[in-house]
């Protein structure tokens, strides 16, 4: 197999990888701003189940995981998993990242001080425009190296998928590496995922000096 | 001559964690009136001033603003009006905190339109003419368009007294509105607060600054272990012959 073959091979198994990327991010985000509001909720049974939540989705594998929620649907109550795959593979992922987003959500909204709130309150905001007008703008500034972070993990975990077979950049990689007896492949997609993120990097970094204003 | 008080404060008591931090104080604000609350630290001051702009609850008393009561216990228990009617009530008061708690995220104008449109008050030009206004009548015009990490303490106190009076306020609340800056920043807050009270708002100020309270007041408040230990005009209280009164004034003085 020549290069160029090989290099197109993994770059459609990249447009996967991206796929489940964006997916993920589109949804873990406001699913974890969710969870995160669960988490400090006063109702203690509603913070009591998120805690356990993100208890499991942090204390055990990604890849355990995938498997779970692939798996769990024929086990459980027989259905046949046909089409299923790419859908569980979105859902582990984008309930794993939620608990990692929702914890550093939660930071940034309780580093907020409590007289901002107050402020507000006078100033007759109501309860909602106080969050989204007054408390998230400066949870997002606060929040986004951390959330940085996770994203540029995400870009390497989406490899994992290749536990269900998903035929992700990781996936082609590993077939192509097998069967050329080869590590060159690998070697390859390790570069794919470096320019992947080093575009990542870039877009955050230009986003946190545009939330930069003051 | 009810109708001519703002405020109407009656026997309100308020602990935290089974400390009485107010034990039956009362307090009436007359329209155009400048009442200073003065009083050594843990004294209540500014649990008042917490109850009466409603971020804290109290535990027994009346509220009264005009004719509207925001909470009363004549009933035997201590009951506050509904959500609605607290919202209408809100809209009789200012409060000017001692760390100003602007919003950080905003320039210095839309601290100051954003909550007067939100109130449905009027519409965003209207409020941005009100912002100019104020603005320039503060010394403050050319910083509209500055966020409020770029100002000086005490620029940040006169912006936030800006968006207290934006609203139109009938009574403007002051939590030791010079405590958080440098001294030599204290004299444009005063300034501003002394210029108001020629103007007739009717202020409530808890302060440290005795000298500043004895010129803009009407009536000062001394206050001590959560009850009114003595009041009256700046003249009474400053010439009065009662020791401890004497003492805490004496030692802010010097």
């Amino acid at each position: 197999m020549t290069l160029g073959v090989m290099i197109i091979d993994l770059a459609k198994g990249m447009l996967t990888s991206i796929e489940i990327f964006l997916l993920t991010l589109v949804f873990s985000q406001p699913l974890g701003l969710l969870v995160s509001l669960g988490r400090m909720s006063k109702n203690r049974i509603v913070s009591t189940v998120i805690k356990a939540y993100i208890a499991v989705m942090r204390g055990t594998p990604l890849m355990l995981q995938l498997i779970v929620v692939y798996f769990a649907p024929f086990y459980i109550f027989g259905f046949n998993l046909t089409g299923f795959r790419f859908p569980a593979i979105i859902i582990a992922f984008s309930i794993n990242y939620a608990a990692y987003f929702a914890e550093i959500y939660r930071g940034g909204i309780e580093a907020i001080p409590k007289e901002q709130y107050e402020a507000a309150e006078v100033l007759g905001y109501t309860r909602a425009q106080t969050f989204f007008r007054i408390i998230l703008p400066q949870v997002v500034k606060i929040v986004l190296p951390s959330v940085t972070n996770e994203i540029i993990t995400l870009v390497k975990d989406t490899s994992l998928a290749f536990v269900l077979a998903q035929a992700e950049m990781f996936t082609i990689a590993k077939q192509i590496a097998a069967k050329e007896a080869s590590v060159g492949p690998l070697m390859v997609a390790g570069v794919f995922y470096f320019i992947f993120n080093f575009v990542v990097a870039f877009v955050m970094e230009r986003i946190e000096k545009k939330l930069d204003y003051y | 001559m009810s109708e001519d008080k703002v405020l109407e404060i009656k026997n309100i008591r308020k602990s935290f964690d089974g400390n009485e931090v107010l034990k039956d104080v009362s307090l009436s604000v007359a329209s155009g009136e400048v009442v200073s609350i003065i009083g050594p630290s843990g004294s209540g001051k500014s649990t008042i001033l917490r109850c009466a702009t409603l971020l804290e609850r109290m535990d027994g008393g009346i509220l009264k603003y005009k004719d509207d009561i925001a909470a009363s216990d004549e009933s035997g228990h201590m009951v506050y009006a509904d959500k609605k009617e607290l919202k209408r009530i809100r809209r009789y008061f200012g409060l000017v905190f001692q760390s100003f708690n602007l919003f950080p995220h905003y320039t210095v104008h839309k601290n100051i339109t954003e909550p007067v449109i939100l109130s449905g008050q009027c519409d965003a030009k209207q409020a941005g003419e009100r912002a100019t206004e104020l603005l320039e009548r503060l010394g403050l015009e050319d910083k509209a368009e500055a966020y409020p990490g770029s100002l000086s303490g005490g620029q940040k106190q006169r912006v936030s007294i800006a968006r207290a009076l934006a609203m139109k306020p009938e009574i403007l609340f002051f939590d030791e509105p010079t405590s958080a800056l440098d001294p030599e920043l204290t004299g444009e807050v005063l300034k501003v607060i002394k210029g108001l009270a020629a103007e007739h708002m009717t202020m409530v100020i808890v302060t440290h600054a005795m000298k500043f309270a004895r010129e803009v007041s009407d009536r000062i408040i001394f206050l001590e272990n959560g009850v009114i230990h003595s009041q009256g005009t700046p003249e009474e209280l400053f010439n009065s012959n009662d020791e401890r009164l004497n003492s805490f004034i004496g030692k802010l003085e010097e």
